[in-house]
């Protein structure tokens, strides 16, 4: 069974009598392990889609299965457990808390779901994140005082603390230079490797998406090509 | 979610912007350091009142004339002039719960000691038991004994304003002095008593056998002595002796059905100890029939005189702080009402700063109701912090004030625990709805807010 399964996924935005159709009926199938690039113009739909697989929108119309759950139905409360336990997200501005400790800000999401834990295990599930990402000796590091190729970092580790099956990565590269996108292109090709982790890189730079296995193109909401480029 | 964890994270966004905490807090640190400091004096000063009426002795019950109205015209209080040396000795035979009973005379006038005058609050004639009464003591001297009063003795005891203002100082034990020109020889000085809750120094007092008073001084009471003797104020001791040595000869009818004799010395009020404070309504009760049958009055006639117990001045006095407390309160609420608006403004400035924030806690997976829990702790923290510096502030004014104007203050638990609540209450109610509206922010929106 597939980890994400889409069937005629639509979304409609309605403004008065005008109704704006974004996504005109996505059927897609994600398995385990891919890594997949969501490429297209802007207004092409690639975000709007990319916030329904992550669970922070509903679809107007269609399926979504999530490792074997039909979720485009659920709750906001539901759906907020959902983003927890299965989903980490890393942003374009990498979305750090300020004035907080690089390994506070891994932990954070610890704190909603994962209440059982006690502080200590919290702070080493947080640690073992950030060596990860090879930041082990800038834990103490507010935002603040790190580059913005660490804060992408900080920002994966935080994405990989609670053990997701699906990273979703919205632009991850957006906002750093040449250098540091490779550096993050590479971690997000060693977990999904090492790991097992799905990822879902949303982006418009060809050169990023290359680094996928499997490139998805959408065009007027709608998906126009779909290719995988290695197994 | 962890109670501590929110906890944590209040505590650490508290502390992100101290300055403007602080500034937010000051209406509920101001509003509750007036709380403290209010209930603290109020406290104090109920206190105070409690031991100046333990002072002038819960026990006690006094007896006055009432009024008389004739042609519409009414006399005004004390107008009668029926309370009788018969009465004193009619309520000692036939109330079991009275324990003591003294006449008291007041006269005013000018006392001289040398070449020094003055004008003392109250010259009183009692008897022999006054004191014990009164709950007052002798500080030096002896006191004014059964003798002095039966014989009309020109002695007096003087309180400690008088020793300062009329003898400069000097122990006067034993020097004379003159009131309305009567020579009186001072036999002891009274205990400092300080104010009375009216605020009138009562050390500010000369006290005299009633007799004396009511003899030797111009003004003591409306009648002159007795119809049935000829003496006037101005005789000497024959009418003394009438009052008391001949009293078994005035009193030779009362066993007969005929009227007693005609009161021949009244008094202006009378001072009736009672065993304790719970024994007071059944003496006021005695007390009543007594007076009612001494007094020969028709069971449809009113009383022809009133009965106060210092449980009735106690409740008049304590109301009075309370309403002028509760007052008071009420401006302090104000205050912290409008504290309460400061944080609800701030909170809300808070949210809209943080929406990113509240957008990524939302994408990892805080519910609506985490996020609500999270601004909650927060302003209630804040309205916390607030109340206990308010606490601390509000006691150290009313210790100020205890030190510096002499204001009595008391530590009042249920203020601190009244504080405690009213902070935290305040940070719920103006804080739910920064965090409610927090708590409904839309995460893509949320996460897009630049």
């Amino acid at each position: 069974m597939s980890l994400i399964s889409l069937k005629d996924i639509q979304k409609t935005y309605y403004m008065g009598d005008m109704s704006l159709p974004v996504l005109k009926g996505i059927t897609l199938d994600v398995e385990r392990g891919e890594m997949v690039a969501l490429t297209g113009v802007s207004g092409s739909g690639k975000s709007t889609l990319m916030n329904i697989l992550g669970c922070l929108d509903r679809p107007t119309g269609g399926e979504y299965w999530l490792d074997g759950k039909e979720i485009s139905k659920l709750s906001n409360d539901e759906r907020a457990d959902v983003r927890n336990k299965k989903i980490g997200f890393v942003f374009q501005n990498f979305n750090l808390l300020s004035r907080t400790t690089a390994l506070e800000n891994v932990i954070m999401p610890l704190g909603y779901t994962a209440a059982h834990l006690s502080e200590k295990k919290m702070l080493d599930m947080g640690k073992e994140m950030l060596e990860r990402v090879g930041l082990a000796d800038r834990m103490d590091h507010e935002p603040s005082r790190l580059s913005g190729g660490q804060q992408q970092r900080v920002a994966i580790a935080r994405a990989l603390v609670n053990r997701p099956q699906i990273v979703f990565a919205d632009e991850p590269t957006g906002n750093l230079d040449t250098k540091m996108s490779e550096e993050i292109l590479r971690i997000f090709n060693e977990i999904n490797e090492k790991d097992g982790v799905t990822i879902v890189l949303v982006t418009h730079e060809m050169d990023v998406a290359q680094s996928a296995k499997r490139i998805i193109k959408l065009k007027d909401g709608e998906i126009s090509s779909d290719t995988v480029l290695r197994k | 979610m962890r109670k501590l964890r929110v906890l944590k994270w209040a505590l650490k966004a508290i502390c992100r912007n101290p300055t403007r905490t602080f500034l937010t807090t000051l209406g509920i640190v101001i509003g509750i350091a007036a709380v403290i400091a209010l209930m603290e004096i109020g406290n104090g000063a109920r206190e105070t009142l409690a031991q100046n009426i333990a002072n002038m002795g819960v026990n006690t019950i006094r007896v006055w004339p009432g009024t008389i109205t004739r042609s519409g015209v009414s006399s005004g209080s004390s107008g009668r002039a029926n309370i009788t040396l018969t009465d004193v000795n009619a309520i000692l035979k036939g109330c079991p719960s009275v324990v003591s009973v003294s006449p008291v005379v007041n006269v005013r006038g000018q006392i001289i000691y040398g070449g020094n005058n003055w004008s003392p609050f109250s010259i009183i004639g009692v008897n022999e038991d006054y004191m014990k009464i009164a709950n007052w003591s002798i500080e030096d001297g002896e006191p004014i004994s059964k003798r002095h009063v039966t014989r009309g003795s020109k002695v007096c005891l003087v309180g400690s304003t008088i020793v300062r203002e009329l003898f400069e100082g000097e122990n006067p034990v034993g020097k004379n002095l003159r009131i309305q020109n009567v020579v009186f020889k001072v036999i002891g000085v009274l205990k400092t008593k300080g104010a009375n809750m009216m605020g009138m120094d009562q050390d500010d007092t000369v006290i005299a056998p009633w007799t004396t008073v009511k003899t030797r001084l111009r003004g003591a009471g409306s009648t002159s002595l007795s119809s049935t003797s000829t003496t006037s104020s101005t005789t000497t001791a024959t009418s003394t002796s009438d009052l008391y040595v001949g009293s078994l000869d005035l009193y030779p009818s009362s066993s007969s059905s005929n009227r007693p004799p005609v009161r021949f010395a009244n008094v202006d009020s009378l001072i009736i100890a009672a065993p304790n404070q719970d024994e007071v309504p059944q003496a006021v009760k005695e007390i009543t029939e007594v007076l009612r049958e001494t007094h020969r009055l028709a069971p449809e006639n009113d009383d022809d005189f009133r009965i106060r117990t210092m449980a009735e001045f106690s409740e008049f006095f304590t109301s009075q702080t309370e309403t002028i407390t509760n007052l008071l309160l009420c401006v302090a609420f104000v205050s912290l009402f409008v504290g309460g608006i400061g944080i609800m403004n701030i909170m809300l400035v808070s949210v809209t700063e943080r929406t990113r924030e509240i957008g990524l806690r939302m994408a990892v997976g805080a519910r609506g109701s985490d996020i609500l829990k999270q601004f909650l702790v927060e302003s209630i923290v804040i309205c916390l912090l607030g109340g206990l510096l308010g606490i601390a502030l509000g006691h150290g004014l009313s210790v100020a004030l205890t030190v510096l104007m002499k204001w009595p203050s008391s530590v009042s638990y249920d203020a601190i625990i009244l504080a405690v609540g009213v902070s935290v209450f305040v940070g719920l109610v103006f804080g739910y709805y920064p965090a409610w509206k927090a708590a409904r922010l839309d995460p893509i929106e949320a996460l897009r807010y630049e």
